[in-house]
C-alpha cells in the first residue's frame, strides 16, 4: 500500500515530462494535476505498473470550475468567458489497496481531455454523463453521445454555472 | 439452399414489466441470439445534481432520499458521511448505532424486493408476496421512527432528526426472532427450485475481471468471487464493532458470477443483516441524537469523496465545497448507473428471454440510474 506522495514521485521518476503536479491540502483528499492530452497514457501507465496495479477506476466526475470572466450577453444573462472545465479521477488497486485522485483541467472555450474509457470501461458512461451536463470532449471516446439529456437537447449542458433553460423543448414549455 | 439472413433491432422498454422503471434497450438480435445491447436511458433524469447546488447542505438530503428509493435511508446515511468528512465532525455513537440498524433493515428490505421482483420476473408470483409481506414489517419500523415508510428525510448532517420510538429496540428484536426462519423458506421456494436453477444458473456469467474493470460493485461483484465490502475494506461509522461475514459467489449451481450466484449472494447478505442489526441492538449506548448537528453548515473549501456500502453496491459522493453554505457540486456515483453499464458485456450470445433474467439479477433501480 502506498500513499499518493509514494505514487506521485513514482509517477515523476517515471513520466517526468508530463507536467505533473501534487496538490495537498490538509485535511482534504490530495491530487495529482495532468495536462489533458496526457492523462490517458498516465492511467494506462498506473494499471499497467507492476507496484501500482489500479485496475480500478471508482469515479470520474466532471466539474465547471466556474472562474473565469462572468459578463452580461445580449439577453442581459450571465456568461462566463474564460477559466477551465475539470475532470477528477478517482482510482483504486483492488490489489494493493491504495488510492490515488487525478486531476485534468481543460480551457473553457475548448475543453478537450483524452479518453480513458478503453483503459477501465467503467469510463465510459461517466465520460458521456461528464459530456452530457458539464460539456467536455473526451478524446477518441468509442461512442460519444448524450447519455441523461435528450439526444435532441440543443440548450447546452446544464451542469455549466452560466446554463439558462430553453423556452421550449419540441413544443413543450420547459420551465414548469 | 441457403436463405439471406440479416440482424433484427428490437426494442424492449421503455414501459416494460420487468424493467423495474422506465428503461429502453435496444437489442440487436440474430435470429433469438442476442448481438449486442444498448441500453437508453434518462427518461427519469430530474438533474439532482444541479438541484443540489441551488439548496444548502441540509436541503440536499430530501432529494438524494429520491434517487434510489428503495434504499433511501443509505442515500442519506452515505450523503451526511460525505459532508461530516468536510466539516470534520464527529457523530455521537448512539447516531451511528441506530443509523447502522436502519441501513441494514434498509438492505433487507431492499434485498427483499429485488430477490421478489426477481421471482416475479421470472415466473414465480408467490416469492414476491412472502417477500412484500416481511418487507411491510420492515417498512412499520421505519414508520415507528420516522413517520415515513419511503422516503425519510430520518439522517442529517451530524445526527438524527429525532431519537427512536421507545418500542423500537423491542420491536426490532422481535422482527429479527420472526424474520430469521422466513429466509429458510424462501430458499425452499425459489433458490433451489428446478426451474428457477433452470433460468439462472450459467446464465449471464460475469468473470472478475470483467467486473472490476467495468467498475462492478456490491453483491454483484462478491458474486463475480471477490471479497470486496466497503464495510470492512474501507470501513465507516461503527462497522468495524459487529461480527459479520461476506459472501461471495462460489458456483454452486453453475458457474461463479452467473445469475443464481448474484441472487444467492443477496439471500446470504440478509442473515448477514440480520447478525448485524442483532450485535447492534443488544449493545446500543443511550445519548442525546441531536446535539452533534451544526447550527449552520459552511465547510471549508476543499472537496472530498466518500463511500459507503449501499445494498446495490458502492454509493459514492463526491462534494465540492468553496465555502459557502450551498455545496459548489455534488457528484453521485450510483451503484445501478454502473452496473446498467456492463449489461451489453453480459448478455451477448444469449437468447431474448435471458435478458430479463440479467437485468433482474443486476438489480438496478431506474431512480438511481437517471438521477
Amino acid at each position: 500500500m502506498k500513499n499518493i506522495q509514494e505514487i506521485f514521485s513514482i509517477l515523476k521518476e517515471k513520466l517526468s515530462d508530463f507536467a505533473l503536479e501534487l496538490t495537498s491540502s490538509q485535511p482534504f483528499e490530495p491530487f495529482i494535476t495532468i495536462s489533458p492530452l496526457k492523462i490517458n497514457e498516465v492511467c494506462l501507465f498506473l494499471r499497467d505498473n507492476e507496484d501500482l496495479k489500479f485496475d480500478s477506476l471508482v469515479c470520474l466526475s466532471g466539474v465547471d470550475d466556474a472562474n473565469g470572466k462572468t459578463i452580461k450577453d445580449e439577453n442581459g444573462d450571465n456568461k462566463i468567458e474564460g477559466g477551465t472545465l475539470s475532470v477528477y479521477y478517482h482510482l483504486e488497486s483492488t490489489k494493493f489497496r491504495h488510492k490515488v485522485v487525478l486531476k485534468v483541467s481543460a480551457a473553457r472555450e475548448n475543453p478537450e481531455v483524452s479518453s480513458v474509457a478503453l483503459i477501465w470501461h467503467h469510463a465510459d458512461w461517466h465520460e458521456r454523463e461528464a459530456y452530457d451536463l458539464v460539456g467536455i470532449k473526451f478524446l477518441n471516446h468509442p461512442d460519444l453521445r448524450r447519455i441523461l439529456m435528450p439526444y435532441d437537447w440543443e440548450a447546452g449542458h446544464p451542469l455549466r454555472k452560466d446554463y439558462k433553460n430553453p423556452e421550449f423543448y419540441q413544443g413543450m414549455k420547459v420551465p414548469y | 439452399m441457403a436463405f439471406k439472413t440479416e440482424h433484427m433491432t428490437l426494442n424492449m422498454g421503455p414501459q416494460h414489466p420487468s424493467t423495474h422503471g422506465v428503461l429502453r434497450l435496444e437489442l440487436e438480435l440474430e435470429g433469438e441470439i442476442i448481438k449486442a445491447v444498448k441500453p437508453h436511458i434518462g427518461y427519469l433524469h430530474r438533474c439532482f445534481e444541479k438541484h443540489a447546488e441551488a439548496m444548502t447542505y441540509p436541503q440536499v438530503i430530501p432529494y438524494t432520499d429520491r434517487m434510489d428509493y428503495l434504499s433511501s435511508i443509505y442515500n442519506e446515511f452515505g450523503y451526511a458521511v460525505a459532508v461530516e468528512k468536510l466539516l470534520g465532525i464527529q457523530v455521537p455513537e448512539r447516531v451511528e448505532y441506530i443509523r447502522v440498524i436502519m441501513g441494514e433493515l434498509q438492505r433487507i428490505a431492499s434485498h427483499l424486493v429485488a430477490i421478489g421482483t426477481y421471482g416475479l420476473d421470472i415466473g414465480a408470483f408467490t416469492p414476491f408476496l412472502f417477500c412484500f409481506i416481511d418487507r411491510e414489517k420492515i417498512l412499520s419500523l421505519f414508520e415507528m421512527t420516522c413517520g415515513a415508510r419511503l422516503l425519510y428525510n430520518y439522517i442529517w448532517v451530524g445526527g438524527l432528526s429525532h431519537d427512536l420510538h421507545p418500542d423500537f429496540i423491542r420491536s426490532a428484536k422481535e422482527f429479527v426472532t420472526y424474520f430469521r426462519p422466513k429466509v429458510k423458506d424462501l430458499n425452499n421456494l425459489l433458490t433451489y427450485n428446478k426451474i428457477f436453477i433452470d433460468r439462472t444458473a450459467n446464465v449471464g456469467i460475469l468473470p472478475l475481471e470483467t467486473a472490476i474493470n467495468y467498475g462492478i460493485s456490491g453483491p454483484n461483484l462478491r458474486a463475480s468471487g471477490f471479497e470486496w465490502d466497503i464495510r470492512k475494506d474501507d470501513t465507516y461509522s461503527v462497522y468495524n464493532k459487529f461480527n459479520f461475514d461476506i459472501p461471495i459467489g462460489k458456483g454452486l449451481q453453475g458457474t461463479v458470477g452467473d445469475c443464481w450466484d448474484r441472487y444467492y449472494v443477496r439471500i446470504l447478505e440478509i442473515e448477514e443483516s440480520l447478525k448485524i442489526i442483532e450485535q447492534a441492538l443488544k449493545q446500543i449506548p443511550e445519548g442525546d441524537v441531536t446535539s452533534a448537528i451544526p447550527k449552520r453548515i459552511k465547510p471549508p473549501v476543499g472537496q472530498v469523496y466518500s463511500r459507503v456500502e449501499n445494498p446495490r453496491g458502492e454509493l459514492g459522493y463526491f462534494i465540492i465545497s468553496n465555502g459557502t453554505p450551498n455545496p459548489f457540486r455534488v457528484k453521485v456515483k450510483g451503484p445501478s448507473f454502473v452496473h446498467l453499464g456492463v449489461m451489453n458485456e453480459l448478455c451477448k450470445g444469449h437468447m431474448v428471454a435471458d435478458v430479463i433474467a440479467i437485468l433482474g439479477s443486476i438489480d438496478i433501480v431506474l431512480g438511481e440510474v437517471d438521477r
